[in-house]
C-alpha cells in the first residue's frame, strides 16, 4: 500500500481488504472451474454460479425477493464485476445483462459476456445493452488481466476519492457500495480524453448505432477499453 | 539415479505433448491450463480434465441415444448437446474433438441423419483417442513426480 495515501482503514476488514469480487456465471462445470482458477490466480475473490437465475438470487434480484431502494435493504455483497456466459439454458447471458442493467442497485457493476461464438450482431447487441466487454472463449489469463482494469474494489475507490478530493460525483457510500463504481468511472473519464462510444466500427457488417448510456445519471460507460478490447479480441475471420 | 529417471520422464512427457500439439489433438488452451497449475493447485489440469471426461461421456451417450431413436431424431437437442461439447472441448484445448463437433453440428442443421451417424462415430473415436493420450500424459507426470521425489497427492 502506498504510504502517501491518507486513508482511514476503519471500515476495511482484513479479509476483504483490496480483493476484487467477481461473480462468474456459466452453466458448464468445466468452464466454471477454469474461470474460477483464472480469477483466483489473478487475486480475485470468486463466486461461481451455474445460471442467470442463481446469479440474480445471489444479488437479491430474483422474483421471490425483489430488492429495491425503497426496501432499505442493501445486500452487502460488494460485487465488482459480473462475468457471464452468453449461451445458457433458461436465461441467456444477454437476458441476465439486461436484468442487471435495469436494476438501479446493480446497474453500475461492469458486466462482461463470454461466448464460444464470434457473432458480431450478438456482440453489438451486448455492448449496446451496456456490457463492458465481450470475450470469445476459451478464456485466457490475458483476458482476465484485462478485465481487472475495469474494476477496482470499493475500498480502493474510497481511497482515490479522498486523495483526489473531487467533490463532484463523490458519494459517501457507507453501505451503498455499488454507487462508488460510478465514482471510479467519473474519475477515470476526467483523466482520459473524450472518446466516442460507437461499437467496433471496423466491422463493416454491423450498422449498429453508438452505445447509448444505460442510465441518465451515470456517465457514459468506460471509454477506451470498450473500443480497444472487443476489436482486439474479435477473431475476424470471414467464415465464422 | 532418481534424478535421471525424472529427467527422462520429463522428456517423455514433453515428447508426447509435442506430438499431440503437432497432430492438432491439443491446442494452446491446454498450455494455458498447465499455466494455471501450481503449488496452490497442483492437480488443476487433471481435475478439470476429469470433469471434462465425465461430462463428455454423458453427452456422447445422450447423442447416441438421440440418434438411435427409431422415429426421428431430435436434431435441435443434439445441437444443444454439441454446443456444450464444443464449449468444454475448446476450454481444455481439445482441438480435434471440437472440430468434429462443428462438423457434427452442421449435419444436425441439415437434418442429415446419415451424416450425423458418421460424425458421431468420428466423435467417439476422437474422444477415445484423446482420453487415452491424456491418461498417458498424466501417468508419465505422476511417475516423474515420484521419481523426482516430490510428494504427489494420491487421488482415489
Amino acid at each position: 500500500m502506498d504510504t502517501d495515501s491518507f486513508v482511514s482503514f476503519d471500515h476495511v476488514s482484513p479479509e476483504d481488504s483490496h480483493e476484487v469480487h467477481v461473480l462468474a456465471v456459466d452453466d458448464s462445470l468445466v468452464d466454471r472451474k477454469v474461470i474460477e482458477r483464472l480469477l483466483k490466480i489473478s487475486a480475485c475473490k470468486v463466486t461461481a454460479v451455474d445460471s442467470g437465475i442463481r446469479a440474480l438470487q445471489f444479488l437479491g434480484l430474483d422474483e421471490q425477493r425483489r430488492t429495491s431502494e425503497s426496501d432499505g435493504f442493501v445486500p452487502d455483497l460488494k460485487v465488482d464485476l459480473i462475468i457471464t456466459d452468453y449461451c445458457m439454458p433458461e436465461m441467456t447471458g444477454y437476458e441476465l445483462l439486461k436484468k442487471i442493467k435495469e436494476s438501479t442497485m446493480f446497474r453500475e457493476i461492469p458486466v462482461v459476456i463470454m461466448s464460444s461464438e464470434n457473432i458480431l450482431p450478438r456482440i453489438d447487441r451486448c455492448l449496446e445493452e451496456g456490457a463492458e466487454d465481450f470475450i470469445v472463449k476459451p478464456v485466457k489469463l490475458s483476458d482476465v488481466k484485462r478485465l481487472k482494469g475495469y474494476m477496482t474494489p470499493k475500498e480502493v475507490i474510497k481511497m482515490r476519492s479522498q486523495e483526489d478530493r473531487r467533490s463532484d460525483g463523490y458519494v459517501n457510500g457507507g453501505d451503498g457500495g455499488v454507487l462508488e463504481i460510478n465514482n471510479k468511472r467519473k474519475l477515470e473519464e476526467q483523466d482520459t480524453s473524450d472518446v466516442s462510444l460507437s461499437p467496433p466500427s471496423t466491422s463493416t457488417l454491423s450498422s449498429s448505432p453508438s452505445v447509448s448510456s444505460p442510465s441518465p445519471s451515470s456517465s457514459p460507460t468506460s471509454s477506451a477499453s470498450v473500443l480497444a478490447s472487443p476489436i482486439r479480441r474479435l477473431k475476424m475471420t470471414s467464415t465464422d | 539415479m532418481l534424478g535421471l529417471g525424472a529427467d527422462l520422464l520429463w522428456a517423455d512427457m514433453n515428447r508426447l505433448l509435442a506430438f499431440l500439439f503437432h497432430q492438432g489433438v491439443l491446442d494452446e488452451q491446454f498450455l494455458q491450463l498447465q499455466q494455471l497449475q501450481d503449488e496452490t493447485s497442483p492437480n488443476f489440469v487433471s481435475e478439470v480434465v476429469n470433469i471434462y471426461f465425465h461430462e463428455s461421456e454423458k453427452l456422447l451417450r445422450n447423442l447416441r441415444a438421440l440418434l438411435m431413436e427409431k422415429e426421428f431424431s431430435d436434431y435441435k437437442k443434439m445441437g444443444i448437446h454439441l454446443n456444450q461439447f464444443m464449449g468444454s472441448s475448446s476450454s481444455i484445448g481439445a482441438k480435434r474433438v471440437r472440430n468434429v463437433c462443428v462438423a457434427f453440428r452442421a449435419a444436425t442443421e441439415q437434418n442429415n441423419r446419415a451424416g450425423c451417424l458418421r460424425a458421431l462415430e468420428m466423435l467417439e473415436h476422437e474422444y477415445c483417442y484423446l482420453k487415452n493420450k491424456l491418461h498417458e500424459l498424466f501417468q508419465i507426470e505422476q511417475q516423474r513426480a515420484l521419481a523426482a521425489g516430490v510428494r504427489y497427492p494420491v487421488q482415489n
